[in-house]
């Protein structure tokens, strides 16, 4: 970790108080007045659109492996979302994924 | 309305919240060990689960934090994964909006994905709850996740540095990432933002942690939008 301490504090200490007031934001605070159709529709939208270009580089180029692909990892996440598209579960895609990468690693060698 | 009938909504939302418990455990586990991998202290760790208590952002804060990022985009791209949580709020409205204010705070606190789905599902099923009735239904769902929540990120920090490098732990997070992203890909719209969010981050990878991000973010967004006018 490159912050201090207190850095990191700060950051937890913000992530709370904002997520805080983005949960309480209607119940709370703006309550039943409307909102313009614009703005829910693109907040529709943010959690596709922030972590699949999150987790893209990390599956491309894992640190594990000094940043060179690795093919068992590539296969572990494919087989992650798959599983996660077919069951709509993310509980099956999390094991599906970690069954892959254990299976990968044991037959490439590294388990 | 009687104190019984509350209580007897309390215990049935108890019950329909338990079966989340199997989603939340591996989940909470896998950010303790994600957190002590990235050098987080078991406080640090505890206090992002307890105060900020969204796990998906607590990760992207995470990786943020591991790519070096400055603090402003630490806290926006985490933000920006909670901003959903904007829209389970204004659906609530018209449920709970006519409960005390403690008690909405309470249920803003406790207002992640799983408590909403839940809840919303049976306010729907069921329109002759009254509004004391909602909320005991709410916090009895969010009962049985919570304390799991809370405890296993513990866990995770505590068995997390015991694990050999050969298990490939630094693996987990994007495995989780996929698993939560694949289940919201239910429309052409949702799946061209992910495309478009993909693409748009690893063209501007070459620029400071964080920005690409965020720039792909935004394109991403505005491409679902786009994209669910045309179909």
């Amino acid at each position: 970790m490159i912050y201090s301490s207190t850095e990191i504090w700060g950051i937890i200490a913000a992530l709370a108080v904002g997520t805080f007031v983005i949960r309480f934001s209607f119940l709370g605070l703006i309550g039943d007045r409307p909102m313009p159709s614009i703005v829910l529709r693109l907040l529709r939208y943010t959690p596709v659109a922030v972590l699949p270009g999150l987790v893209a580089p990390l599956v491309l180029w894992p640190a594990a492996t000094g940043g060179q692909p690795d093919a068992v990892r590539l296969i572990a996440a494919v087989v992650a979302l798959a599983v996660g598209l077919w069951t709509r579960q993310v509980i099956w895609a999390i094991l599906a994924g970690f069954g892959a990468l254990y299976m990968g690693l044991f037959v490439a060698g590294v388990l | 309305m009687t104190a019984a009938t509350v209580k007897s909504v309390y215990w049935q939302g108890l019950r329909d919240g338990a079966p989340f418990v199997i989603v939340v455990l591996p989940f909470s586990l896998l950010f303790g060990v994600a957190a002590t991998e990235a050098g987080l202290t078991l406080a640090q760790a505890m206090g992002f689960t307890v105060l900020v208590i969204a796990g998906a952002s607590q990760f992207a804060a995470l990786q943020m934090m591991v790519d070096q990022a400055g603090i402003a985009l630490v806290l926006l791209a985490a933000l920006a994964v909670n901003l959903r949580m904007a829209m389970y709020s204004a659906a609530l409205v018209p449920h709970l909006g006519a409960a005390p204010l403690w008690q909405r705070a309470l249920v803003s606190y406790l207002l992640f994905d799983q408590t909403y789905l839940v809840s919303v599902k049976a306010y729907d099923e069921r329109p002759s709850l009254t509004v004391r009735e909602r909320i005991a239904y709410f916090f009895g769902v969010a009962t049985p996740v919570t304390p799991v929540w809370c405890a296993m990120t513990g866990v995770g920090v505590l068995v997390g540095a015991t694990i050999p490098p050969a298990m490939a732990l630094d693996f987990a997070l994007p495995i989780t990432f996929l698993a939560m992203v694949a289940p919201m890909l239910r429309t052409m719209a949702h799946v061209a933002a992910a495309v478009t969010s993909v693409v748009v981050a690893l063209l501007l990878i070459g620029l400071p942690s964080g920005f690409g991000l965020l720039i792909a973010a935004g394109c991403a967004m505005a491409v679902g939008v786009l994209v669910e006018e045309r179909t």
